[in-house]
């Protein structure tokens, strides 16, 4: 294919000619520049477009609701996020809470247990097919960003049927100072 | 080496096909990972990088120069045709108002030098923030509702594109305060819905 095609046309006077030898083209700078531009184009493109996640907020406006739907306190599970990667959650309402304040920390081995337990201890007081956890993530002025998507992915993760992201309360903050959270 | 060659050109020709130039961005950030892998719409979304308690804005090309027309008019800031070209161009930017026409006077690697631009004022005292946003939405509502009026695109379609998507690029070790301010900000303007630009997390979480 790289070589060139010096053999003869046939059928032209000189009938006898001595062999010559099949002189290759010289592909190395070619291919070196080649090799320049890939790198080039893989360095300076960007093939995966960045990958995102919906979020909805609830609406703030203070219009008067009518027939709000209330929540039951045995699905309704509160996530604190406090200092140092550390969570702080509740199932329930936080002064007469079903389970006590309990410290977790992110990842398989922390609140995802926890809420999978809660998803299942929801499901037991629900007659509805597709009601479940109800979760009110909670992120203190000691959280970082990281944690609130850690949070947000752990929902998507454990297919919790609603959540939100409220402001923390006063006595919400206190509790975490209370446990050196915040 | 024919192989080679073969080989390297087609990697080569299928890198020129599909390249699309990285922006040079005025705030790198170094977005925090998720398991979501739903992609961020290709265009028509306004990006908010946050990150050093800075926060800079990206608008959609295609309403860069009518942002800017309504942002100097609700401002009382003229701006040369030369300066719109220079916006159009500029992929991010985060200065306050009154550096903009500094910013746009200089040349674009002046622009996205690390630490040049110190991020659009958020605070409640001065927020400009607000007024970026909400001209942006308006610039691309007006775009979209004279295509519907004159019937290019349908209702469904005007109810998809119409408000502006907004998207937060944040950055992993920003404080959720800085960030929660942002969302605090788009909330006022009943924006409720957003997307978080995340990277893909890869580790067993």
């Amino acid at each position: 294919m790289a070589e060139l095609n010096t053999g003869g046309g046939g059928g032209d006077g000189k009938k006898v000619r001595s062999k010559k030898s099949n002189p290759g083209v010289d592909l190395t700078a070619m291919v070196d520049l080649a090799f320049l531009l890939i790198t080039f184009f893989m360095l300076t493109t960007t093939l995966s477009k960045p990958q995102s996640m919906p979020l909805a907020m609830p609406d703030k406006t203070k219009e008067p609701v009518e027939n709000d739907t209330k929540i039951p306190e045995e699905r309704m599970m509160t996530v604190l996020i406090g200092k140092d990667n550390k969570i702080l959650w509740y199932l329930g309402q936080l002064k007469t809470p079903i389970i006590a304040p309990t410290e977790t920390v992110f990842g398989k081995n922390g609140v995802r247990k926890d809420i999978l337990k809660n998803t299942a201890y929801a499901k037991k007081h629900t007659t509805k097919e597709d009601e479940g956890l109800i979760v009110n993530i909670k992120a203190s002025d000691a959280a970082s960003y990281k944690n609130l998507v850690d949070i947000l992915d752990e929902m998507a993760i454990n297919k919790v049927q609603l959540y939100a992201i409220g402001d923390i309360t006063k006595e919400e903050t206190d509790l975490l100072k209370e446990k050196g959270l915040y | 080496m024919t192989a080679m060659c073969d080989v390297a050109f087609l990697l080569l020709s299928f890198f020129v096909m599909t390249a699309t130039a990285k922006q040079p961005e005025p705030k790198p950030v170094d977005t925090p990972a998720s398991t979501v892998i739903d992609k961020l719409p290709e265009e028509g979304v306004g990006t908010i990088t946050v990150g050093d308690k800075q926060v800079f804005f990206t608008i959609p090309r295609n309403i860069r120069r009518s942002t800017l027309e309504r942002v100097g008019t609700e401002k009382g800031l003229k701006f040369t045709e030369g300066e719109y070209k220079a916006f159009e161009n500029t992929e991010g930017f985060g200065v306050p108002l009154n550096q903009i026409k500094g910013l746009l006077a200089l040349k674009p690697a002046q622009r996205t030098e690390p630490g040049f631009q110190k991020g659009i004022p958020y605070d409640s005292i001065n927020d400009q923030l607000t007024v970026w946003v909400k001209q942006a939405r308006e610039a691309n509502k007006a775009v979209y509702d004279a295509q519907l009026q004159e019937g290019k695109i349908t209702a469904e379609e005007f109810g998809k594109k119409g408000d502006l998507a907004i998207a937060i690029k944040g950055d992993a070790k920003e404080d959720f305060i800085t960030v929660k301010r942002v969302i605090d900000i788009l909330q006022e303007q009943k924006k409720n819905k957003f997307f978080l630009i995340t990277g893909l997390r890869n580790e067993d979480f």
